[in-house]
């Protein structure tokens, strides 16, 4: 296709799953995963990626690291649907069985420039105090059946969860034709600072 | 006091800073607070209250009793604390430079500033200190603050506040404030204060005339240097003065073991720390500014809208809080109470509802229109009602009521009743003495008339007098007859009176006993005889005369009209005469020409028509016979009047009678008794349609009077609309309505106390009867002996009762102004409608609305006119641009990104909108292009056609029109059902998207630690039941379906066709001769599945065993593998048995000698078809299945080994044909889609569906697998109590006519035509599951159904033959959960399958009904409660209650629900045309196709052949495909000798054309290749009734050998 008449634009993000802050947990890992709309394709890339186990320093910082490289291009015709980075949480529970620590999603910054993002995570909640127990006995906490329920709106009333830790991603966006097919991301000009967004 | 303003700059530097040290202070003192008081003792604590207080004393307040607990370090304190505020004006003895005075005035204010910043905490300090007794001192400290405020109005800035306090200062009197702020002014910060006066002073004393700025930075600093030691503060505060420079270490560094602080101390500290609001409410005037009243709006008449609800408590809460905070007045509007925004919740909501079931909807009129509903309560609050005090009343005052008819009422009361109501009316009569009154005007008359005519006797009467006469005359008459029927109604009352009591009389004697206590009393008034008879006599004479008179005038009159008309009539008969002579020769001259003449004669006719008839002649009026007046007026007055000399006779009514006692009647009369005593009544009072109260329930008395008595006083905040009252019946517990009265609403001038009580009458049409005497209410019941002149009476009588307006404590009378009543009458234009007004074309004229907005006062600040308003503001600004909807965003329009116009057109945004509408072509369409110019036609083209066939039938694929319909009512029913399950699919479960573990059980714990001993390989392991995988994370490829066929019995084998053994080929022989006994059959089986196909290996026999697993790949359509797209999947698996035929040809060529070609032949011996449907939903599918085998195979035929010593001959026959065991799973298994959540509406009792709810649940938990239905849905979507269903239903009749004389054979007749009925899988069509279930005739007219449809029309005909038949809901292989039909035939139970009208016996081993789960006929439903389910080991005896668990049952009976079937089913005729055109229609097109999948070889068709297939075929449906005629093939055979034939018939339901050719094409019939083969194609349609087909196609081919 001509560069002038673009029919697609593309998002590319690269970045970092850079780490978690989960007081009480160790030795984790990351799932990850993209949710995007119908007009919505990866080119290049990883789609889903898992990451490494960490477990915490024994310093003061009590952070989890990762760096687990994202890079992934999109490409796409309508700006509804846009992605959204899911990211799941696992590690051993006392038994040593593997249960989920957290959920989380953001969507992909718009704006081209860096961004980081600290992902606040929550894992289901047991329905009644006794399921609590057991699951935590027999190691099978509540899980989503689908980690990219939590990129979706529909459904999510009838669950219950708690809040625990948080996920912090950077992200490196470049967009390609956005603006020739009249999308405005952000601030016009050159001064795309790197916005210090959280979650 | 000039200096604060001239130094005012530099104050205000100092003061900031002095501000900034002193809140850092605060602060910190606020922590170390605890500590200092730990640190100090009790005394301490007191020395800084005796400061306040002596300080309070110093000031005018008044408190002074207060001062009493005084302490010795008062002069101390007492210093420092004046020579700081500088109020008093007494004690500033030794300060007195002006330049300190400056100073201090400004600090002072600025504290106090800093206390009104602070005010929180300060008055629960003080009252702490003070006592406990909070509230009224806190209300009364607030009250001097508000006095201070008086005359200082709310401070703009601090500028003008710190003038102000200058200017107090400079007074020297402390105002109120003053004294309040001194009160409570912080005095933590008092000691570096103190310090810092101290300095100053000390300094003063070094230098006296600095400047302030320069005191102000010693100030600070020695601030500063006070923070850290303001623990000891008070400690220097008292001491200041003597030791100011010798402060020793000892005073600043303190070392103290820490203290104990005691629970009630630590409780006191925390009250000075924490601030508790009170509950109590505050005075109104403590919230408005001085002297103010507060106003109410309301009462101004402007609206006010409704406040939010808070409760009293929180208010109050909140208003104390909020009046401790600095110009916490503001909050308050002019009433006093806080300001609120109405309350934003509207009853109904606002925003039309807009329904996007349809896509292309105009998007601006997406909206339904309702028909507005009047809003009962919003509209119409009574002004001012909002206003607790503003109370209106309505007094209602149920006196009691009176039965005029009770369905207890037994014949005595009903002719009592009617004496008692004659009685009144004659009470009213006599009264009113409506007689009495027209006689003597009657008289009057007379004499005015005799007067006038005396007096002109003599002259000639002029034309006035004579006017005047004849209008006295008529005048007389009138009175005459008025008097004459009043009379005759007085005498006709009485004679009935006397009638009824007559009646009675005798009742009573017939019955022997006394219901009523009514006793009439006829009282005889004599008169005097002759005067009696004189007046008769004259009124008699004078009415005589007066008719003379008349007669003779009207004589007179019709006299001189006759004479007139006989004139015309003489005049007309000439005319006439002159006339005829005239037509007459007219005839003649046209008498040739017949037409002409005839119209001629009807034209003259009409023409002269009128005349043409003569008027009769009139006849002369008789002359009046004067005699018979006189009889006739003595008739008349022996008929309505009194005899002369008659005595008077005056009723009288009285209730002395005695009743006779209950054990004195006999049994009907005491059950009667007892009924009535039984019975209660109680009358509610609803207000405007809402129960507001209710009476007491007194019991009915013997009499059917009930007395209340109760005045019910309504506090309205509506205005009334209705008042009316229920009667209720009460018996035992239950109670029902009797009758509803209306009670008009009393106009604003009845009040309490005016009114008299007020009767209304009430009447119910309920049907009541009894079984006692009680005569029961719409029954017809007689009087006479002979049981005629039937009457039928009504429950009805009359409430005593009165509403008024009541009356409050000061006689002011509750009502609402006239003005403000809707209901009532409107006064001038206080309440306008606007439509009524202007009308409704006048509403889109501006004008108008203007002026009516005007004239009706509109109140600009209600909602309600806020969009009239707008409009008018709009108008008369000019611009007409008021929207003509209203919209939520009624700013839309700015937003729209671009026009709607853009929108419909462009067919991106129709892409994307299709999508979101979840239409099935679009759900999951990827990568809408960005731009427009990228979306092709092409995308629509299928939606579009789709669209275009939902309007237009496409005969040609249906073949029959009416298929065409039916298929376009399922797709609707489709949609509509379809369109409801996407809305549930949107509501989710928690186990829809969280996983989560079930609780364990202590039995599956207990289990589970078995477990752990268990050994890890066990020699026997157990089963475990595969892991179910939801759908949606899966993809193609990942789904197999596994077929594993394991065995069949029972094939056909080959029979030898050596019929003709001399001219029987080489190759015909080949086939057999090697191994005549052994090679039968090579039977292999063919599975073909979405397109892929796989076969078995061959095997020998006819019964042979292959134990072959065929995997099939499955994809979903789409890619879509969620659970509805899963389950709407219409793939059928198809299992064809095949034998696998080998020829060998023996080629005799010349140059190469023998050579031997083989083919290899398939030929087709039978299938079985399974729905993927129904493996999904199954999860597996394991048994033995019939193999649907043509009736005739040719050139094989079955062995009858098996059966020859069979001796049921019934059995035998049911359980001939082949036979093949199959396994049929998927893997990995899918979750099967559960059934909808949603609860559907419904027509059945809430009572009944428990219960079935109930029974359903109950069943489920005993046996799981056990189905049971109790309640179905319909095709509305209502939940139907499942025996409606049944009812017997008359099969057509020619099926019945077929068999005249034994309807037992029509039986299977009647089951065939069900079965034809083609089957649609509602799972299939339905997306979901969710089984609707339609009505016989509803199925009749679809022609499609699932086999509860069949199962339920079979089982309605059986009832209608007479037998006995039951609906089993169980289930069977293939089906699945399905309905069966159980009948009961010579103590045989024979169980049907509806869908192919086998029927089976119960000990059948092949039969398909695998499980009972109940039975249901139209009275109950029964469960399977049996240790098993298999029909073979049921026992079908419903009356045995271990076996069967019946729904309805002694204690929940049938509650006698009505059928939802027709009274009866109406069936089209067959149509013999359309059939035979549809027949070859189907010949047709199957030719084509054959040729059409024969590409290679050319296809030829044996005529001879056909025609006799052709024949066979209505053979065949007449004995339907039952038995194979041996004859038939031996014919064919001898038709076509030289042929070797391999064929069969297929019969199939006919539903369209497509399932047809799949049939036909799965035989593979157009496979063979050999070179010389030829085909024979025939097709027969059946018609039966209902447009129900029959196909049968005969395929054969023929190899010439």
């Amino acid at each position: 296709m001509a560069a002038s008449n673009p029919s697609v634009f593309l998002l590319t993000v690269n970045g970092h799953i850079e780490g978690a802050n989960f007081p009480e947990y160790d030795n984790l890992y990351c799932k990850y995963c993209f949710v995007y709309g119908h007009d919505w394709a990866p080119t290049t890339g990883l789609e889903e990626g898992i990451t490494q186990i960490a477990s915490k320093s024994s310093q003061a910082s009590h952070r989890l690291i990762w760096n687990f490289p994202l890079a992934t291009t999109f490409k796409s015709t309508n700006p509804s649907g846009w992605p959204q980075l899911v990211v799941s949480v696992y590690g051993p529970d006392v038994f040593g069985n593997d249960v989920v620590r957290g959920y989380g999603a953001t969507h992909i910054p718009f704006t081209p420039g860096q961004h980081t993002k600290t992902i606040p995570m929550f894992v289901p909640e047991p329905t009644w105090r006794l399921q609590k127990f057991t699951g935590w006995l027999t190691g099978r906490r509540p899980e989503y059946t689908d980690p990219k329920v939590v990129a979706q709106g529909e459904g999510r009333e009838v669950t219950r969860v708690h809040s625990q830790g948080f996920v912090s991603v950077s992200f490196l966006i470049m967009t390609k034709d956005m603006k020739k097919m009249d999308y405005e991301t952000g601030p016009s000009g050159p001064a795309n600072k790197p916005s210090a967004t959280s979650g | 006091m000039e200096a604060p303003e001239d130094g005012e700059e530099d104050e205000r530097e100092a003061l900031k800073r002095h501000l900034r040290a002193e809140r850092q202070k605060r602060k910190k003192r606020l922590l170390e607070q605890s500590s200092i008081q730990k640190s100090r003792d009790a005394d301490d604590v007191k020395d800084v209250t005796s400061i306040q207080q002596y300080s309070a004393d110093e000031g005018p307040s008044e408190k002074a009793d207060d001062s009493v607990v005084l302490s010795k370090s008062r002069t101390g304190s007492q210093k420092g604390l004046t020579s700081r505020t500088q109020h008093t004006h007494h004690l500033d003895d030794f300060v007195k430079r002006r330049l300190e005075e400056k100073l201090k005035a400004a600090r002072s204010k600025g504290e106090s500033l800093q206390d009104k910043e602070a005010s929180l905490e300060f008055p629960s300090r003080l009252h702490s200190l003070r006592d406990r007794d909070t509230v009224t001192r806190f209300d009364r400290e607030a009250d001097a603050d508000r006095a201070g405020r008086r005359d200082s109005p709310p401070p703009l800035s601090t500028r003008v506040r710190f003038r102000e306090a200058a200017r107090q200062v400079g007074k020297g009197l402390p105002t109120a404030e003053e004294a309040f702020n001194f009160f409570t002014l912080n005095f933590d910060p008092d000691p570096p204060d103190v310090i810092e006066t101290s300095s100053r002073r000390r300094q003063k004393q070094r230098k006296t005339t600095d400047e302030d700025e320069e005191h102000e930075d010693v100030d600070e600093d020695i601030q500063e240097e006070n923070e850290t030691q303001s623990e000891e503060a008070p400690l220097v505060q008292t001491q200041e003065d003597l030791f100011v420079i010798d402060q020793s270490p000892q005073d600043f560094l303190e070392i103290r073991k820490a203290e104990y602080v005691g629970y009630q101390k630590l409780l006191q500290l925390q009250s000075e720390l924490l601030f508790t609001p009170s509950f109590r409410t505050v005075p109104t005037s403590i919230k408005l500014p001085e002297n103010m009243k507060p106003r109410y709006l309301e009462d101004e008449g402007l609206y006010v809208g409704e406040r939010p609800p808070v409760s009293l408590t929180n208010e109050n809460i909140l208003e104390n809080r909020i009046l401790k905070m600095e110009e916490g007045k503001k909050w308050f509007g002019d009433d006093g109470r806080i300001i609120a925004l109405p309350n934003p919740i509207k009853e109904s909501s606002t925003r039309p509802p807009l329904f996007h079931m349809e896509e292309a909807l105009d998007p601006a009129l997406q909206t339904v229109y309702r028909k507005a509903v009047k809003s009962k309560y919003a509209n119409l609050y009574i002004a001012g009602a909002a206003d607790p005090e503003g109370d209106y009343q309505l007094d209602v005052d149920v006196s009691g009521l009176i039965f005029s008819h009770h369905p207890l009422f037994s014949r005595e009361h009903i002719l009592g009743a009617r004496l008692a109501q004659m009685y009144d009316q004659y009470l009213t009569r006599q009264r009113n003495n409506l007689t009495g009154h027209l006689t003597d005007k009657l008289n009057g008359l007379r004499n005015a008339l005799r007067n006038m005519l005396e007096s002109h006797s003599g002259l000639n009467p002029t034309q006035a007098l004579q006017q005047r006469i004849s209008e006295y005359n008529l005048e007389v008459r009138n009175t005459r007859h008025l008097r004459d029927s009043e009379q005759e109604k007085d005498r006709t009352l009485l004679k009935n009176i006397v009638k009824v009591w007559k009646e009675i009389k005798a009742l009573r004697e017939f019955q022997k006993f006394t219901n009523t206590p009514y006793k009439l009393y006829l009282r005889r008034e004599n008169v005097d005889r002759v005067s009696d008879e004189q007046d008769y006599e004259d009124e008699i004479l004078a009415e005589v005369v007066e008719l003379e008179a008349e007669t003779e005038e009207e004589y007179q009159n019709k006299l001189a009209e006759y004479k007139k008309r006989l004139e015309e009539w003489k005049l007309c008969r000439k005319k006439q005469k002159a006339k005829k002579k005239k037509q007459k020769k007219k005839k003649k001259g046209q008498a040739q020409d017949d037409t002409e003449g005839e119209d001629e004669e009807q034209d003259v006719s009409e023409s002269e028509g009128p005349t043409d008839e003569p008027p009769p002649k009139p006849e002369p009026p008789e002359r009046p016979d004067l005699g018979s007046i006189e009889q006739w007026v003595r008739e008349k007055a022996l008929r309505i009047r009194r005899k002369p000399g008659e005595a008077i006779l005056i009723p009288e009514l009285s209730a002395s009678a005695n009743i006779t006692a209950s054990e004195l009647c006999p049994r009907a009369e005491k059950a009667r008794r007892e009924d009535v005593a039984r019975r209660s009544l109680f009358t509610k009072i609803l207000y405007n349609d809402k129960e507001v109260s209710r009476t007491d329930s007194r019991s009915l008395n013997t009499d059917f009077r009930v007395h209340f008595g109760q005045i019910f006083n309504l506090k309205i905040v509506n205005c009334p609309q209705s008042i009316s009252l229920q009667v209720f019946e009460e018996i035992g517990s239950s109670c029902s309505l009797l009758a509803q009265v209306f009670l008009p609403v009393p106009e604003p001038s009845v009040v309490t106390g005016s009114v008299p009580l007020e009767e209304f009458e009430f009447s119910s049409n309920q049907r009541v009867m009894f079984d006692h005497e009680g005569v029961g209410s719409d029954v017809p019941l007689s009087f006479e002996a002979d049981g005629s002149n039937k009457q039928s009476l009504l429950t009805s009588g009359k409430v005593s009762c009165c509403v008024s307006w009541g009356i409050g404590d000061d006689d002011v009378p509750l009502a609402p102004p006239i003005s403000q009543q809707p209901g009532g009458v409107h006064s001038g234009k206080g309440h306008l409608d606007a439509v009524s007004y202007i009308g409704a074309s006048g509403l889109y004229d501006m004008k108008k609305i203007g002026e009516w907005a005007k004239q009706s006062r509109l109140d600009p600040n209600d909602p309600k006119n806020a969009s009239i308003m707008q409009l008018l503001k709009v108008a008369s600004s000019g611009e007409v641009t008021a929207p003509e909807y209203f919209r939520l965003e009624h700013l839309q329009e700015e937003f729209n990104f671009v026009t709607d116009e853009e929108l419909e057109k462009s067919g991106r945004f129709r892409l994307l909108k299709l999508r979101n509408q979840e239409v099935a072509e679009f759900r999951n369409y990827k990568f809408i292009p960005a731009l427009e110019r990228e979306v092709t036609d092409t995308v629509f083209q299928e939606y579009e056609k789709r669209l275009k066939e939902g309007e237009v039938i496409d005969t040609k694929e249906h073949l029959d029109s009416h298929r065409a319909l039916v298929a376009k009512y399922l797709q609707k029913i489709r949609e509509s059902v379809i369109n409801r399950f996407l809305l549930a699919k949107h509501h989710y479960l928690l186990s829809d998207l969280v996983t989560e573990e079930e609780i364990p059980t202590i039995g599956i714990l207990g289990i589970n630690l078995f477990k752990l001993a268990e050994p890890k390989r066990p020699l026997k392991p157990q089963r475990k039941e595969r892991k179910k995988v939801t759908a949606q994370n899966l993809s193609d490829g990942d789904i197999k379906l596994l077929v594993n066929i394991i065995r069949a019995y029972d094939i056909p084998v080959r029979r030898l066709q050596s019929n003709k053994p001399g001219q029987s080929s080489h190759s015909a022989l080949q086939g057999s001769i090697g191994l005549p006994d052994q090679i039968q059959v090579r039977p292999f089986v063919e599975v073909s599945f979405q397109r892929t196909v796989l076969q078995t290996a061959t095997a020998d026999g006819p019964n042979p065993c292959w134990n072959e697993e065929l995997q099939l790949p499955f994809s979903a359509p789409n890619g879509d593998y969620s659970t509805a797209s899963l389950q709407s999947v219409k793939d059928e698996v198809f299992i064809n048995i095949f034998d696998e035929v080998v020829h060998e040809t023996v080629m005799n060529d010349k140059n190469r000698g023998k050579s031997i070609q083989t083919h290899i032949e398939k030929r087709w011996l039978g299938s079985v078809k399974i729905p993927f449907s129904t493996i999904y939903s199954q999860s597996k599918i394991d048994g033995t299945f019939k193999v649907n085998t043509p009736a005739v195979l040719l050139g094989y035929s079955k062995e009858k080994s098996h059966f020859t010593n069979s001796g049921f001959d019934i059995l035998r026959s049911l359980s001939e044909g082949t036979f093949i065991t199959l396994f049929i799973t998927v893997d990995p298994q899918l979750v099967p889609g559960e059934s909808v959540r949603e609860k559907f509406d419904t027509q059945e009792d809430e009572r009944l569906l428990q219960a079935s709810e109930r029974f359903e649940r109950d069943a489920a938990q005993r046996y799981p697998d056990r189905p049971c239905i109790t309640t179905v849905i319909d095709l509305s979507g209502k939940t139907v109590f499942i025996t409606r269903y049944i009812r017997p239903l008359s099969p057509p009749k020619e099926l019945l006519d077929e068999f005249p004389n034994n309807p037992l054979e029509a039986t299977p007749l009647v089951a065939r035509f069900v079965s034809l009925i083609p089957s649609l899988p509602d799972q299939v069509s339905f997306s979901a599951t969710c089984d609707l279930w339609s009505t016989c005739d509803q199925f009749l007219t679809l022609l499609a159904g699932d086999e509860e449809e069949h199962a339920v029309l079979l089982c309605n005909y059986f009832l209608s033959l007479g037998k006995k038949a039951w609906l089993i809901i169980g289930t069977a292989i293939p089906e699945g959960p399905t309905a069966y039909v159980l009948t009961l035939e010579q103590n045989l139970y024979l169980i049907w399958n509806p869908c192919s009208g086998q029927f089976y016996g119960q000990y059948d081993t092949f039969c398909p009904l695998q499980a009972v789960g109940c039975l249901v006929n139209a009275d109950n439903v029964w469960f399977n409660i049996q240790q098993y389910t298999s029909p073979m080991r049921v026992s079908f005896d419903i009356t045995k209650a271990n076996l069967w668990k019946p729904f309805f049952s002694r204690t929940f009976s049938h509650p006698g629900l009505s059928s939802i079937q027709p009274e009866e089913l109406v069936y089209r005729r067959t149509d013999r045309a359309a059939a035979a055109e549809l027949q070859d229609r189907i010949e047709r097109i199957l030719k084509e196709k054959i040729m059409e999948w024969r590409p290679r070889q050319p296809t030829r068709w044996n005529r001879y052949c056909t025609t006799t297939l052709k024949q066979f075929l209505p053979k065949l449906e007449l004995i339907r495909g039952q038995d194979v005629a041996e004859g038939h093939r031996h014919e064919l055979q001898s038709l076509l000798g030289d042929y070797r034939i391999s064929g069969f018939p297929l019969n199939l339901v006919f539903s369209e054309i497509r399932p047809i050719i799949e049939a036909v094409y799965s035989t593979g019939i157009h496979s063979v290749q050999a070179s010389n083969v030829e085909f024979a194609l025939a097709v027969y349609v059946h018609p039966y009734p209902n447009n129900v087909m029959s196909v049968w196609i005969y395929l054969a081919s023929l190899v010439l050998t």
